[in-house]
C-alpha cells in the first residue's frame, strides 16, 4: 500500500499549497507506515519535481506529454487513478483547489473511494476507517466525515496544514499512461493567469473592503495596503453585486471561503453570510466606524474609526515597519 | 436542447447553524430551507439558454417530500418539469449515482449543478456525474455560452481564468457570474402548480462516507481595540503579538 499525492502545478511551478498537501500526505504515510508517491502532470522541470522530495515524497511520477500540457479534468483524473492502481495506493491526497475540486469526485468514482473534500486536519485512523474534519455550512461549522471504503480520496484546504521540510530527497520517474481519446473532449482555448497578484484562495493575508468604502474609486488604498503586505484583495457581497469589484473577489457564504493567517476587514459590517466565509482565518482585524458592527464580535483586533483616516495610517506604519525590518 | 439542472434544498443563508443529539444532527428546528443559491444561478442560466422555444429545462432533486416547496419554486422560476428521486440524500456519491441513472435514461445535452451546496460544500456531484456518465465535467464556472452542439465555459483558476470549449453532453458547476438569479413572477408561480413534478424511486447503493459529528468554530476571545488615532500601533501588534506579518 502507499499514499499518492497529486501535485498540481500552476504554469509549471508548484505553489505553497502543494507543499502543504505533500507534507500532509507525508504525515498520513507515516501514520499508516507506508510510502508517499507524488504524481505531477503537465510540463514541470526536473528541478521543480525534485523539490517535492524535500517535503516527504519518496518517489515522484512525472506524466508529461503534449496532450497533457493543459489541465483537462477527465484526462488528469484518469492519469491519477492509473497511477494509484500502479502504485497500489489506497489513499489519494490532493489540494482542495479549483482543479482539485474537479478531480477529487472523478477519482473517487473511478476508484470506488469515499471522498473527503475540504479537509482541514489529519485523519484519525482506526483500522480501515478514516475520520476527517472538513468545513461545512460554508464555514459556519465543521463536519467529521468517516470514510469507510478501502480506497480514500482527501482534498486538503490550502493554508490549513503547515509545510514540513524533510532532509530526504525523492527520485523522479517518468510515468506514461494511455489516455482514452474521449478523455480530451474538453478543449482549452485560453488561459489567463495574472502573475503580479496574489490569488485569493492561496493568500496568507487578505485585505477586504465593504460598502463602508463608499465606491470603487476608493479601492486604491485597499490595494496599496494589500500590495505592501503581499496580500490578496477581497470584498463583501454587496460590493461585488454593485459591480465595484469582480465576483472572483467576493468572500462569504455564496462566494469564496478563505482561511488566511490574517484577514483585514475594512468597512464591512459582518453579516452572518460574510462571516461564514472567513471564520477559519487565524487572525481577524476589523476596521469600522460603527462600534456596534457585528464583525467586532468575531475579531481579534479592532479599530473603531473612519477607514479613510485609519487605512492611510496603517499604510504609513507598514512602510515604516518594512523599512526597519 | 435538453438541460437537466440538479438542485438541492439548503438552509437559508441567514441561518445560525446549531446541532442536536450530541452534535451528530443538524438542528432543522425553525430553519427556513431555500433553493441552493448556486443552483438558482444554474437554473437561471438554463432558462435563458432555452428562451424562445429553444429547448426544455428539467430540474431534479434527490430528497424527501419536504423538498417539494423548493422544487415548485424552481418550476415557478421557469423550469418545464421536475423530478424528485425519493430518498434521503446520504452523500454526494449517493445523489450523483441516482441522478446518473435518470440522466442515462433521458439523454440531456447539458447537465448543470451549482458549484457546491451551501450546506456540505462538497462540489462533488458535477464531477461524479461526469465520471458516471463518462462525459466531460467542469467544476466551477463563471460563464457559460452555447453555440450549436457545444458550450464555451469560463472556469475559475487561482488568480485567473481558463476558457474551455466542450462538446455536448457535459456537466458544469455554476458560480456567480453565470447568470443573475431569476425571481419568479406571478404567472410563473401560478403555472408552477400545474407543471409536472414526478416522483421516482431510488436505487439501492453502497455508500462510502458518513458524517458522524459536527462542531461549530471555536469562539475567539474578546476583541482587542486599538484607538483610531493610534492606528499605526496595530501593525506592531500584528508583528510582535499575533505574529502574522
Amino acid at each position: 500500500m502507499s499514499v499518492l499525492i497529486y501535485t498540481e502545478n500552476a504554469g509549471g511551478k508548484f505553489k505553497k499549497s502543494v507543499f502543504e498537501a505533500v507534507s500532509y500526505a507525508r504525515a498520513i504515510a507515516d501514520q499508516t507506515n507506508t510510502n508517499l508517491v507524488a504524481i505531477s502532470i503537465g510540463e514541470v522541470t526536473n528541478e521543480q519535481l525534485s523539490t517535492l522530495g524535500k517535503y516527504g515524497a519518496d518517489k515522484v511520477l512525472n506524466a508529461s506529454n503534449a496532450q497533457l500540457k493543459n489541465f483537462v479534468n477527465q484526462a488528469y483524473a484518469s492519469v491519477i487513478a492509473e497511477a494509484a492502481k500502479k502504485e497500489n495506493a489506497d489513499i489519494i491526497v490532493l489540494s482542495n483547489s479549483f482543479s482539485g475540486r474537479g478531480l477529487a469526485p472523478r477519482i473517487g468514482v473511478k476508484l470506488q473511494a469515499g471522498v473527503a473534500d475540504g479537509a482541514v486536519s489529519l485523519p484519525e485512523i482506526s483500522g480501515d476507517k478514516f475520520t476527517v474534519k472538513k468545513t461545512a455550512f460554508s464555514g459556519k461549522a465543521f463536519a467529521t466525515v468517516q470514510l469507510t471504503s478501502a480506497n480514500k480520496v482527501i482534498a486538503l484546504i490550502p493554508n490549513s496544514y503547515q509545510v514540513v521540510e524533510k532532509t530526504a530527497a525523492g527520485t523522479v520517474e517518468n510515468f506514461t499512461v494511455e489516455n482514452k481519446e474521449s478523455d480530451f473532449k474538453a478543449m482549452v482555448k485560453e488561459i489567463v493567469r495574472s502573475t503580479d497578484k496574489v490569488s485569493l484562495p492561496d493568500a496568507e493575508i487578505v485585505v477586504s473592503g465593504g460598502r463602508g468604502l463608499k465606491g470603487p474609486e476608493n479601492w486604491g488604498m485597499v490595494e496599496e495596503l494589500a500590495n505592501l503586505l503581499g496580500a490578496a484583495t477581497a470584498c463583501s457581497k454587496p460590493v461585488s453585486d454593485a459591480g465595484w469589484r469582480p465576483h472572483s473577489e467576493h468572500v462569504g457564504q455564496t462566494g469564496i471561503a478563505v482561511s488566511p493567517n490574517l484577514y483585514i476587514a475594512i468597512g464591512i459590517s459582518g453579516a452572518i453570510q460574510h462571516l461564514a466565509g472567513i471564520s477559519s482565518s487565524k487572525v481577524i482585524v476589523v476596521i469600522n466606524k460603527d462600534p456596534e458592527a457585528p464583525f467586532f464580535k468575531v475579531a481579534d483586533y479592532g479599530i473603531v474609526g473612519d477607514a479613510f483616516e485609519v487605512v492611510p495610517q496603517l499604510i504609513a506604519a507598514v512602510k515604516e515597519y518594512k523599512a526597519s525590518a | 436542447m435538453k438541460i437537466l439542472v440538479c438542485i438541492s434544498n439548503v438552509p437559508d443563508t441567514t441561518t445560525k447553524i446549531t446541532f442536536t443529539d450530541n452534535n451528530t444532527q443538524f438542528n432543522t428546528n425553525g430553519v427556513q430551507f431555500i433553493l441552493n443559491p448556486y443552483d438558482e444561478i444554474a437554473l437561471s442560466r438554463a432558462i435563458e439558454l432555452v428562451e424562445g422555444g429553444k429547448g426544455t429545462v428539467t430540474v431534479i432533486n434527490v430528497g424527501e417530500v419536504n423538498t417539494e416547496a423548493t422544487m415548485r419554486k424552481a418550476l415557478a422560476i421557469g423550469a418545464d418539469d421536475a423530478v424528485r428521486i425519493n430518498a434521503k440524500p446520504h452523500d454526494a456519491w449517493f445523489v450523483a449515482y441516482q441522478i446518473a441513472q435518470y440522466a442515462q435514461q433521458n439523454s440531456f445535452d447539458l447537465i448543470l449543478t451549482g458549484r457546491e451546496s451551501i450546506d456540505y460544500n462538497g462540489s462533488k456531484v458535477a464531477g461524479m456525474l461526469g465520471e458516471l456518465l463518462d462525459i466531460p465535467s467542469v467544476s466551477i464556472i463563471k460563464k457559460l455560452d452555447v453555440d450549436g452542439d457545444k458550450g464555451t465555459v469560463e472556469r475559475e483558476i487561482e488568480g485567473g481564468k481558463e476558457v474551455l470549449i466542450i462538446p455536448f453532453p457535459f456537466v458544469a458547476g455554476t458560480a456567480e457570474g453565470v447568470a443573475e438569479p431569476k425571481i419568479p413572477n406571478m404567472r410563473g408561480i401560478m403555472s408552477a402548480r400545474t407543471k409536472p413534478l414526478n416522483v421516482i424511486g431510488a436505487v439501492e447503493l453502497k455508500t462510502f462516507s458518513e458524517i458522524i459529528a459536527y462542531e461549530t468554530p471555536a469562539s475567539r476571545g474578546q476583541v482587542k481595540l486599538v484607538p483610531a488615532d493610534e492606528s499605526s500601533k496595530l501593525i506592531g501588534l500584528l508583528h510582535t503579538e499575533a505574529r502574522v506579518i
